[in-house]
């Protein structure tokens, strides 16, 4: 029986490829800024869409007069600020610049707060994707 | 300050999540696209259905 082993050495190459440098660099990129993760590897279009969809979710959540959690007094402000950490320096900006609102107060307030939150869990996501596209675990 | 209805929060809402969901979920763009949609139709039908459950158990 004889085996052929030119594909092996491609996949074998291509694995090798895919971990040279730093890999982690589009997982922090990505992070701290919405779709920079996709933009290292040269995905536009992928990022920008990534980018515009979840820099628009926190904005909206601010124009809302969302809250952003300042610290982890129960387990309830441990998730949210967890989940408002994942917004990167976005949500650092923002802590700095004051935006956002202390206590919630009316209905979209609430709605903010959670806009808020779920664009820091969507750009985990996203930073995880840039990863994954990083290393060949996704085309 | 931004003051959307519930329903307008929630297109909202499905929309932005929607397109990264379908980003991150799938490899091929035609496959991005039908998942997107997907999720979109998912959040806003389980909304309205939660709704109206919520409305008939109150009354």
């Amino acid at each position: 029986m004889r085996y052929s082993r030119r594909g092996m050495a491609t996949e074998r190459n291509k694995s090798a490829e895919a971990q040279q440098g730093f890999v982690y660099l589009p997982l922090f990129a990505g992070w701290l800024v919405p779709g920079a993760g996709h933009f290292l590897l040269r995905r536009w279009l992928r990022g920008s869409l990534l980018a515009v969809s979840i820099v628009a979710m926190f904005a909206l959540g601010i124009a809302m007069q969302g809250k952003l959690y300042s610290g982890a007094h129960d387990i309830l402000d441990a998730l949210g600020l967890a989940g408002d950490l994942g917004n990167g320096l976005l949500f650092i900006v923002s802590r700095v610049a004051g935006l956002g609102a202390d206590q919630v107060q009316v209905t979209t307030a609430d709605y903010g707060t959670r806009f808020i939150v779920v664009a820091g869990l969507l750009n985990v996501i996203s930073a995880v994707d840039a990863h994954n596209l990083r290393t060949g675990r996704k085309s | 300050m931004f003051r959307p209805s519930h329903f307008a929060a929630v297109l909202l809402f499905a929309f932005f999540a929607s397109i990264v969901f379908a980003i991150t979920q799938r490899e091929t763009p035609r496959r991005m696209i039908r998942y997107g949609i997907y999720c979109f139709v998912l959040f806003v039908g389980s909304a309205i259905a939660l709704s109206w459950a919520m409305y008939f158990i109150a009354r």
